[in-house]
């Protein structure tokens, strides 16, 4: 016993300040919402797109737009940009609630706003989830799960993941849904009693991430069931996730922390 | 090994498709079935495609004393060949899967099942006679069933309890007794395989890097070397070095949190909680280095993709000191406590004998006594110039792979802390080279759940004819299954974490 007190005298208080304090230190070299110039874009230039693995940049008009959906967040198109038109800053914020939203071609991308009056009353102060991977390589699967860690602690915020989807209040679904677990996935989404929500976590939830063209991929989460909140990134940071998860209980906003009511 | 039929290779290297030539079937199964019986290990065993035939048959065999590998190949003409499994145990799911794959029928097979649950690859051609476009559902099939008085039977997923990959176990109980486990999967194949073939294609990359999310740094490097001993190039020291460090912090990350989740499984919260943020501190270590937590954008043929300068190398070295002080205590702790030794010890058995027999690789093999690891056997880049002792534990069960997990952390740490006090200098990125035609390389890294297997065998035009993946997860999941057997059912989730095996690694 005073071995384990002596442990945890050691081991501190983890538990982060953030949202009422200061977020958690991303590493310098971290890869967030990247940005557009499209000035500097040399005539018939394609060389962001040449190399995108995932095909998440287009042109129209000579200006290149990333799909966030598709995006891996990898170094490949800042690296072979001749004139650093795209760039990757360090903003985690990119959660959104539409999958349009996700198309990014210079201007702002419109961050999730908060579930309607209805679902707020619901959910605002409890909200519980049941995790699907359908497809998930375990990154983004490992990364929901950090949330529920001391340093995260998923709890304070009246959410919880739920061992059944009779006692969920909605889906967290990673992967880009196999076909072999979109049985699965609609019985597990059919379990849920309404009213009920469903998060996309990751590119392969979004689109097909990697697995895009592949047939034995559904293209994500909204194939099989609609989705209200979608959560970029190959896998998204976990304070990309939590951000999310927030703002779409209206806990937090542009301005910051909403006070509880 | 047999010379005739096995050409020599090593770890990381390539050779002419000419020098490994095509024997007889009947040749090419007495010499395998020989070699695995005077020891050697099944590292890899599939199918290609042939045109003009069925198949053609690869073998990779590992001498571990001598660090060689053996590759040889045989064609077969019609779909049916005499099964390997009954005589080598290690070649059960590498049948099940060249059967999946390109319709083929090992006679003789003792559980011929679907392990992806997906359409051949030569369509016309099945194993269990599907008509083209008959719809195949996941682990819809036989099973293996015990009959008796009182006996019952326990079916589990695909969709699990908590935030983890599906799959479906299948128990036969005797009341709370676990007579048999048989585990379906196949829920996550995403067709990562098949989409190689023709590659390297743009996607190619990515899907290296998500091919089990958690050993990014695993798999990429045996991407990397693969590619590299087709193009007949290296990659500079100070790359090999920084790809060492990585490999080792996804170890060590690894590690920490299963010591964590197996705590957490016997209701031993303090290092539960410890070791999950542990967890992540070590994953922010990697961040530290490539800016994404599962070292996605690192590791690149021919080298790496970004440098660590000094300053890093100074902070990642000063992190890691304190997380590792921090973990030291959790896992003192964890195996400090009688409460946890007394669920841990003697649970989840696995014998030397069936490890061997089933080819079980990584801490789940060398918990059983089994003293191989790919990091000395057959090392590689910076590991054939810095050694990492390899950990054994003897009693094969739940304690011995939590406590094999921990004795390889602290020689992960020593390993890292040595790296970044001596980074050789020099740039991190060999120039680029063509892919030879016509060649075949195998590249072996010891990932942290055990041996990552690339196989990669070029076409005439450098194209990949063939592109083999084996996740350590491959060999081990029968593992899981064999240290279920007279196991009460409500010990599974700790044999389980003590195995942590990939669903998606094993589908792909």
């Amino acid at each position: 016993m005073i071995r384990t007190l002596l442990a945890r005298i050691s081991q501190g208080h983890r538990t982060m300040l953030w949202p009422d304090g200061p977020a958690p230190a991303l590493a310098e070299r971290y890869r967030g919402l990247p940005t557009i110039d499209a000035g500097r874009c040399p005539e018939a230039c394609r060389a962001c797109a040449d190399v995108c693995p995932t095909e998440a940049i287009s042109f129209s008009a000579g200006k290149p737009a990333i799909d966030l959906g598709r995006c891996l967040f990898c170094p490949e198109c800042e690296a072979a940009c001749p004139e650093k038109a795209i760039s990757f800053t360090r903003d985690y914020r990119l959660a959104v609630r539409s999958r349009d939203d996700l198309r990014l071609d210079g201007a702002a991308l419109p961050l999730a706003k908060a579930l309607d009056a209805k679902l707020l009353s619901l959910f605002g102060r409890s909200l519980k989830l049941r995790q699907v991977s359908a497809g998930g390589c375990n990154a983004c699967e490992a990364d929901v799960n950090v949330l529920g860690t001391i340093g995260w602690d998923l709890g304070r915020f009246g959410i919880q993941v739920v061992a059944s989807p009779r006692h969920a209040d909605g889906l967290l679904i990673t992967g880009p849904v196999t076909k072999n677990m979109e049985l699965a996935l609609k019985k597990t989404w059919d379990a849920v009693p309404p009213p009920k929500i469903v998060i996309a976590v990751g590119a392969c939830a979004i689109s097909g991430g990697p697995y895009y063209d592949r047939p034995e991929q559904l293209g994500g989460a909204a194939s099989v069931v609609p989705v209200d909140l979608f959560v970029p990134g190959c896998p998204p940071h976990p304070l990309t996730i939590l951000d999310g998860l927030l703002r779409l209980l209206g806990k937090l906003e542009d301005e910051g922390r909403v006070a509880p009511r | 090994m047999t010379a005739a039929v096995f050409s020599r290779t090593r770890n990381g290297s390539a050779l002419p498709l000419a020098k490994v030539p095509v024997v007889p079937f009947d040749s090419f199964r007495g010499a395998l079935l020989g070699e695995l019986a005077e020891g050697r290990r099944l590292v890899a065993f599939f199918a290609a495609p042939e045109p003009g035939a069925a198949a053609a048959l690869w073998a990779v065999l590992a001498d571990d004393g001598p660090g060689t590998l053996g590759v040889a190949r045989t064609v077969l003409e019609d779909d049916g060949f005499p099964s390997l499994t009954p005589a080598a145990p290690q070649a059960h799911l590498f049948e099940r899967e060249m059967a999946e794959q390109l319709g083929l029928r090992p006679q003789g097979h003792p559980w011929l099942k679907p392990v992806r649950y997906r359409p051949s690859w030569r369509p016309g051609h099945d194993a269990w006679g599907r008509s083209e476009g008959e719809p195949i559902l996941p682990a819809v099939g036989d099973f293996f069933r015990v009959e008796g008085h009182e006996v019952h039977e326990v079916a589990v997923g695909p969709v699990h309890a908590g935030v983890i990959e599906p799959g479906h176990f299948r128990f036969q109980c005797h009341g709370e007794r676990v007579f048999h486990l048989e585990i379906a999967l196949g829920f996550q194949h995403r067709g990562v395989e098949e989409s190689l073939l023709g590659g390297p294609h743009r996607q190619t990359t990515a899907r290296i890097e998500t091919l089990a999310g958690d050993t990014t740094i695993g798999h990429a490097t045996a991407w990397a070397q693969a590619v590299e001993a087709l193009s007949a190039r290296s990659a500079p020291p100070r790359a090999q070095a920084m790809r060492g460090i990585a490999l080792e912090l996804e170890r060590l990350a690894n590690h920490a949190g299963d010591l964590g989740a197996l705590a957490g499984d016997v209701g031993f919260l303090p290092t539960a909680s410890f070791c999950g943020r542990l967890r992540g501190d070590f994953l922010n270590m990697t961040a530290l280095l490539c800016g994404n937590r599962f070292g996605r954008g690192l590791v690149r043929p021919g080298g790496t993709l970004v440098d660590l300068d000094e300053a890093l190398a100074a902070e990642l070295g000063r992190r890691l000191e304190e997380t590792m002080k921090d973990l030291r205590g959790a896992a003192e702790l964890l195996f400090g406590a009688a409460t946890v030794l007394a669920r841990f010890e003697a649970t989840g058995r696995v014998d030397p004998a069936t490890a061997e027999s089933l080819g079980l690789v990584g801490p789940a093999a060398r918990a059983c006594g089994i003293d191989q690891d790919v990091r000395r056997d057959h090392p590689t880049g910076i590991y054939r110039f810095t050694h990492v002792p390899v950990m054994t534990a003897h009693d094969g069960d739940v304690n011995a792979r939590a406590f094999v997990r921990w004795l390889e952390a602290q020689r992960s740490y020593d390993f890292v802390k040595a790296q970044l006090a001596s980074l050789p200098k020099g740039s991190i990125r060999a120039g680029e080279k063509p892919i030879r035609p016509e060649h075949v390389a195998v590249s072996l890294v010891e990932g942290w759940r055990g041996e990552v297997c690339h196989v990669a065998v070029t076409d005439a035009e450098g194209r990949f004819a063939r592109y083999k993946v084996v996740d350590p997860s491959f060999h081990n999941w029968m593992g899981l299954a064999m240290a279920l057997r007279n196991e009460e059912i409500s010990d599974f989730p700790l044999c389980n974490k003590s195995f942590n095996l990939s669903y998606c690694g094993h589908d792909l």
